[in-house]
């Protein structure tokens, strides 16, 4: 039991974060703090891919020793999907980030439920 | 094999959009609203040529992209149901930007109706590539274009409304995405593969295996609820009513027909050439999808009659109709499949003409969007008032148009899968259908009854452009009525190509 354990650490890490992540986008009323929740989310399968490619012992698949050999390298193909998706949630949280600030000065809150009251206070 | 030149169409139709959208963001929105109406109409017609390719009884094929084979490469992959979906939700984007072009000037801001019209582009290019695309990750990443495009087009008309309802909807769709990812994760983690074929020739080996049953149940419950996330699915549907209800004509119908499709198309996709559908069908996921499906089609139904806005009301019967989605969907039989894509088609037809017409209709009312103030408009605007009639009754099912069959071929599929479903199925059904007559049929005598008395209809330009879009609108919700056999076999034989 311990030993699946300690051999899948980062998997187990990575899908508590991804809850922890997870929960505070959604029920968290704070938006920056929600904005957080998104990155934590987003960076827990960043490290679920990266444990996923990597293989113990072995380098990144850069030729600087001559080695051809495919077994001497690590996977490089989760380590690219990683980098696309940080691309990816760096845009998604500069949006978020400045929609944020736009809410933030219409309203003087980041409390969404408040937010949501001012906004349908405002119709009538 | 001998490449033929309309086999590029599927590679042409993203680019063109993508190229379009480059263009328009570097000129002034008059030029920039016409390069878009220009893309959009190339890729239907470009599509079209496609469907007749796929007609004359080509099979599907598959098209590399960057000249690297399989298991490598990235590539694209055509077939007659794309190349259907393709043209029918080009076409919805050209009307909806011609119907909504008037509106467009007037309500965004001079300096940036280029920009929305980039984002109409970035659209049209992520549904091609969700439509066409073969390989998982980058169907993730143009899930997340879309995303970040439809935010963007919520927020083109500016209040309040419309920016906090795209803050919830970038939390929702943030939280589909990241479960989205997860699920593609957990595939690449098992399989080894991101592309579709390869990935569902590794896991039919390891489910005839009986090996990892559970990551499997897991990923198809982790898409399940993703992509019903982000396609509002009934309880995840609180931002849209104000995204689709304020926010510009054209956006309101882009978002509703194409945004919330694409992620629909995308998990039909999924299940057949990534999962395989019958291990989605023996997996106990799907009894949620249907429940949830079969709550949203009675609860979107029951909002949009206590709405009291005329757009409110429309989008919260988009709930109710993605609910039917689901639910056909979720009775996991292949006739079930067949009746939900063509609902798909149909509802997109339907609601962008609604969202449209109803904008022409509220103008002609002095921008009241209350029934009170609507008495009438249908004599006011006649087109508008045809238009409204047409894709409402369709929606409603009056025999001949859209939904009478999509309602039709549902009960069908319901009674093929017979026992408790049939009847939850059949009864949800005929419950929707009343109250989804108790509200546009409404609205259509509210549109035909004489104005209010001292009510004076206020001048309005009349838009001719406008009026060709909702006549395209009105010929689209016939003909996909009239020609429902012949959709139906595309559709049955499309799905047949997927395997």
């Amino acid at each position: 039991m311990f030993e699946i354990f300690m051999e899948h650490i980062a998997e187990i890490v990575a899908v508590f974060l991804f809850c922890i992540g997870f929960t505070s986008l959604l029920l968290n009323r704070n938006l920056i703090k929600k904005i957080i929740g998104f990155n934590i989310m987003d960076t827990a399968i960043y490290l679920f891919l990266t444990s996923v490619g990597y293989i113990e012992g072995r380098t990144a698949p850069i030729l600087v020793d001559g080695i051809t050999s495919a077994s001497h390298y690590i996977n490089p193909i989760p380590s690219g999907l990683v980098l696309t998706g940080i691309v990816v949630s760096v845009s998604v949280s500069a949006l978020m980030l400045s929609l944020t600030i736009r809410l933030y000065r219409k309203y003087h809150t980041l409390n969404i439920d408040q937010i949501t009251l001012l906004m349908k206070g405002e119709d009538e | 094999m001998h490449m033929q030149f309309v086999q590029n169409v599927p590679f042409f139709s993203i680019m063109v959009c993508m190229v379009s959208g480059i263009v328009s963001s570097m000129l002034p929105g008059r030029v920039a609203k016409w390069i878009t109406v220009a893309a959009s109409a190339l890729v239907a017609a470009m599509n079209g040529f496609l469907v007749s390719f796929f007609a004359q009884g080509n099979s599907s094929y598959v098209y590399l992209m960057g000249h690297f084979p399989a298991p490598w490469g990235n590539e694209i992959r055509a077939g007659m149901l794309e190349a259907v979906l393709a043209v029918c939700f080009a076409l919805i984007m050209l009307f909806s930007i011609l119907g909504g072009m008037k509106k467009m000037t007037e309500q965004v801001d001079k300096n940036k109706t280029h920009l929305v019209c980039v984002m109409l582009d970035l659209v049209l290019a992520a549904m091609m590539s969700m439509i066409y695309t073969n390989d998982l990750f980058t169907a993730y990443v143009f899930i997340e274009i879309m995303t970040l495009a439809s935010c963007a087009l919520i927020m083109s008309r500016q209040n309040g409304r419309t920016m906090v309802s795209a803050m919830r909807y970038m939390i929702m769709s943030l939280l589909g995405s990241g479960l989205t990812l997860l699920a593609i994760t957990l595939i690449y983690n098992i399989t080894g593969h991101l592309l579709m074929e390869n990935i569902k020739e590794t896991l039919g080996v390891m489910y005839a295996s009986g090996e990892y049953t559970t990551p499997i149940t897991v990923i198809i419950g982790l898409f399940f609820a993703g992509l019903g996330l982000k396609s509002a699915l009934y309880p995840f549907h609180t931002w849209l009513p104000d995204a689709y209800g304020y926010s510009t004509p054209s956006a309101s119908a882009a978002l509703s027909s194409i945004v919330s499709k694409a992620y629909i198309i995308l998990l039909i996709k999924i299940m057949y050439r990534v999962i395989g559908v019958n291990i989605v069908m023996a997996n106990n996921a799907l009894k949620l999808a249907f429940v949830f499906g079969v709550i949203g089609m009675i609860m979107g139904s029951v909002n949009a009659i206590g709405s009291h806005d005329l757009r409110r009301m429309i989008a919260f019967s988009s709930v109710a109709q993605i609910g039917y989605i689901y639910a056909g969907l979720g009775l996991g039989v292949q006739a079930g499949y067949v009746a939900a894509v063509y609902h798909m088609i149909m509802h997109a037809f339907a609601k962008s003409a609604l969202f449209i017409s109803a904008s022409a209709l509220s103008d002609a009312s002095g921008n009241s969007k209350r029934f009170s103030d609507l008495r009438g408009a249908g004599f006011r605007e006649k087109v508008a008032g045809v238009c409204f009639c047409v894709s409402a009754m369709s929606l409603v099912g009056v025999p001949v148009l859209g939904g009478f069959i999509s309602k039709l071929f549902l009960s069908d599929a319901a009674i093929t899968h017979g026992g408790i479903t049939m009847w939850v199925m059949l009864i949800v059904l005929a419950v929707s259908t009343l109250l989804n007559v108790l509200y546009l049929m409404k609205t259509i005598i509210t549109l035909y009854r004489p104005a209010r008395e001292g009510f004076c209809a206020p001048e309005v330009k009349r838009s001719r452009l406008a009026d060709f879009a909702m006549c395209g609108f009105i010929v689209l919700n016939v003909l996909v009525g009239l020609l429902a056999e012949p959709l139906m076999q595309a559709i049955r034989l499309g799905l047949v190509m997927f395997d």
